[in-house]
């Protein structure tokens, strides 16, 4: 074996020794690394009453109603599965918070069960759409992009 | 592949390479963030704010790659022993740095009006910063290990120990629940539009070009520095 192999398989080892370190703490921190709670996560595991922590999901559509002292919002979030947190937040909603559309809650748990929030942050989603299209269907939209790239091939 | 990793052949290389790479770079990123900032129209939620994923995007993905290449030319010095290996290494640190910074910097004003807020300690923000405080270890490694006359080796071993942190920021948004959207662009797929997605390809090519150039533009002006100092070494000991 020559000099170089040696050195080859010898940072290869420490390579493989490293990447499974790194993944054994990437398994220990899965849960503490999260930026907030999922509607079902926080079900499965609520946090103690009182205790400062985010929750994020999607917000329902039709489930956001003002209070009728005019700032109080109440809404509820959903996850990715069927489970729904009703939230209350009184203050300036952010400019893209709608409902069916991304939402981060800092708050905590009440002792009803519902969350009372101190701060939102609006999430956005992965998809970037423009304004013609908002509104379409996804078919509908493809065959329009299809026709304005048309001039493109 | 062994041809170009004679310093005499790079130099003669690289002599018209950078400047290729600059001019065509600038040229490319100028026309596709030209086109981004004034045709493009606006997003449905965003509005104009989209527009910074022309610069945000690129700069990303730079500042991800410069590493990957410091990790692979680390690989190569370590194993082959090639000090054109190291220098290109060296090379790639400043520009990713300055990539990255372009990155956190964009990101955060996108931040303010999309999400609520400039700054989160959630897993794809927080190991982008580590990427930052990785670059700025790694610059300041490798500069006292040249003049301090301490083997590459260790800068070197560093950028492979440094690599762990590229797939951590990719799959963050993955693995963990976090602020920042999950990947847009995934093998094959897109979940920007055509009218946003082709801009930002060329964005991409142009911030490339950009980002070649100045490596090779550092490589020169490392390899300047070495032998500027070997000389004056030189010289020293014969007036002894």
């Amino acid at each position: 074996m020559k000099a170089k192999h040696q050195r080859l398989v010898l940072v290869l080892l420490a390579l493989v020794a490293l990447i499974g370190a790194a993944l054994l703490a990437i398994y220990a921190l899965r849960n503490q690394a999260s930026y907030f709670y999922l509607p079902e996560q926080m079900e499965a595991d609520p946090p103690q009453v009182g205790q400062a922590v985010r929750l994020g999901g999607m917000v329902a559509p039709g489930s956001l109603a003002t209070m009728p002292d005019g700032i109080t919002v109440t809404f509820t979030v959903t996850g990715r599965e069927d489970s729904a947190i009703a939230v209350r937040y009184a203050g300036i909603l952010p400019d893209l918070f709608v409902e069916g559309s991304g939402v981060v809650a800092e708050g905590r748990l009440g002792a009803d069960g519902t969350f009372v929030a101190d701060n939102l942050l609006a999430k956005h989603d992965e998809n970037y759409v423009p304004r013609e299209l908002e509104g379409m269907s996804e078919h509908q939209a493809a065959e329009m992009a299809e026709e304005t790239t048309v001039g493109l091939e | 592949m062994h041809g170009f990793a004679n310093p005499k052949r790079f130099l003669a290389l690289a002599g018209w390479l950078t400047p290729v790479l600059l001019v065509g770079g600038i040229l490319l990123t100028a026309g596709a963030l030209g086109w981004g900032f004034t045709q493009v129209p606006p997003d449905r939620l965003m509005g104009d704010t989209v527009r910074i994923l022309f610069i945000h995007v690129p700069t990303a993905w730079l500042g991800m790659g410069g590493w990957t290449a410091i990790a692979v030319s680390s690989l190569v010095f370590l194993v082959w022993r090639h000090p054109l290996a190291a220098i290109a290494a060296r090379g790639a640190a400043v520009p990713g740095l300055v990539f990255t910074l372009i990155c956190l910097a964009t990101g955060s004003i996108w931040g303010r009006p999309t999400w609520g807020t400039w700054w989160v300690w959630d897993g794809r923000l927080t190991s982008m910063l580590v990427l930052a405080f990785l670059y700025i270890a790694y610059i300041a490694l490798a500069q006292s290990a040249q003049r301090e006359g301490v083997s590459a080796r260790i800068p070197a071993i560093f950028g492979l120990l440094g690599a762990i942190n590229i797939p951590i920021i990719n799959r963050s948004v993955v693995w963990w629940n976090s602020l920042h959207q999950p990947p847009s662009i995934t093998m094959g797929k897109s979940a920007i539009d055509s009218e946003f997605l082709v801009p930002l390809l060329f964005a991409v090519v142009g911030f490339s070009l950009i980002f070649g150039g100045v490596v090779l533009a550092r490589m020169r002006a490392l390899l300047a520095d070495i032998q500027a100092e070997a000389r004056l070494r030189r010289r020293a000991m014969e007036a002894d």
